[in-house]
């Protein structure tokens, strides 16, 4: 399946709903994506993996880059991610213990210190 | 016992027809559904460590995908890149993920390895019998 982006305002937090293939191939689309979010001064910023039903290295090298571009702009960024095929994947690659990973946008929102009060 | 064989320009659009082509051979050989997630990012993974090589390199030629069931499901990738070859990268921990100075490319590489060792029991990484190049072989179990 395709890659697919939408971004909607949730008070302070931006959420990125990706579904589909992240691979080699699409992510690049998303690396671009984030980038222009974090240009357009987005600095708190959610990505719903929830439908998502590939994601591979290079897709999880996309966020963390997102998320030292946002930690070093003052910001946060966490993951939305509740299926488990892809938690092995964060597990297996120790990147469960780099990410914030919650179960829902709520959750995301809610655990986040620095946007607190949206 | 069924070989496939597939082979593909070394560009990203291409590693998807991989991971399909290999998931259906697998399902055919009778590996495990359980495993199919698996076969799929390791497939994945393994070929788009031959893309980048390839393109890292300036390396034309083709990147070879061979899949055979003769008593296991075994899956052999196959670059040309002039490196030497060797999965002996220590796994990337969570301090040097998150370290500031390690670049995308690094990491995605590294993180790849850990997918791939991670996924794979049966995993080697070896020069090619013949010329230059590398050769990613993973075996899974099937039932017959």
């Amino acid at each position: 399946m395709e890659l697919s982006l939408a971004t909607r305002a949730v008070g302070k937090h931006t959420v990125l709903e990706v579904g589909g293939e992240v691979d080699v191939y699409t992510a690049p689309r998303l690396r671009e994506r984030l980038l222009e979010l974090v240009d357009g001064g987005a600095r708190h910023v959610v990505v719903d993996l929830g439908r998502v039903d590939f994601l591979d290295s290079t897709g999880l090298g996309v966020l963390v880059g997102a998320l030292k571009r946002l930690r070093a702009a003052g910001g946060s960024f966490a993951l939305v991610c509740g299926k488990e095929p892809l938690l092995k994947i964060f597990r297996i690659t120790a990147l469960d213990q780099v990410f914030p990973l919650h179960p829902t946008v709520d959750a995301a929102i809610g655990a986040d210190p620095s946007g607190a009060g949206a | 016992m069924a070989t496939v064989r597939l082979s593909f320009s070394p560009a990203p659009v291409h590693v998807r027809t991989a991971r399909l082509v290999g998931v259906a051979v697998a399902r055919r050989a009778g590996v495990r559904e359980d495993l199919l997630d698996e076969v799929r990012l390791a497939i994945g993974e393994a070929c788009t460590r031959a893309v980048a090589l390839h393109r890292q390199y300036n390396v034309p030629d083709p990147v070879l995908v061979e899949m055979s069931d003769s008593g296991a499901y075994a899956v052999r990738v196959v670059d040309r890149a002039p490196i030497e070859a060797s999965i002996g990268l220590a796994a990337l921990d969570a301090d040097q993920l998150a370290n500031e100075s390690l670049n995308e490319d690094d990491l995605t590489t590294g993180v790849g390895f850990a997918l791939l060792a991670g996924f794979v029991e049966d995993l080697q990484v070896r020069p090619v019998d013949e010329g230059v190049g590398t050769e990613v072989r993973m075996v899974w179990p099937v039932q017959r």
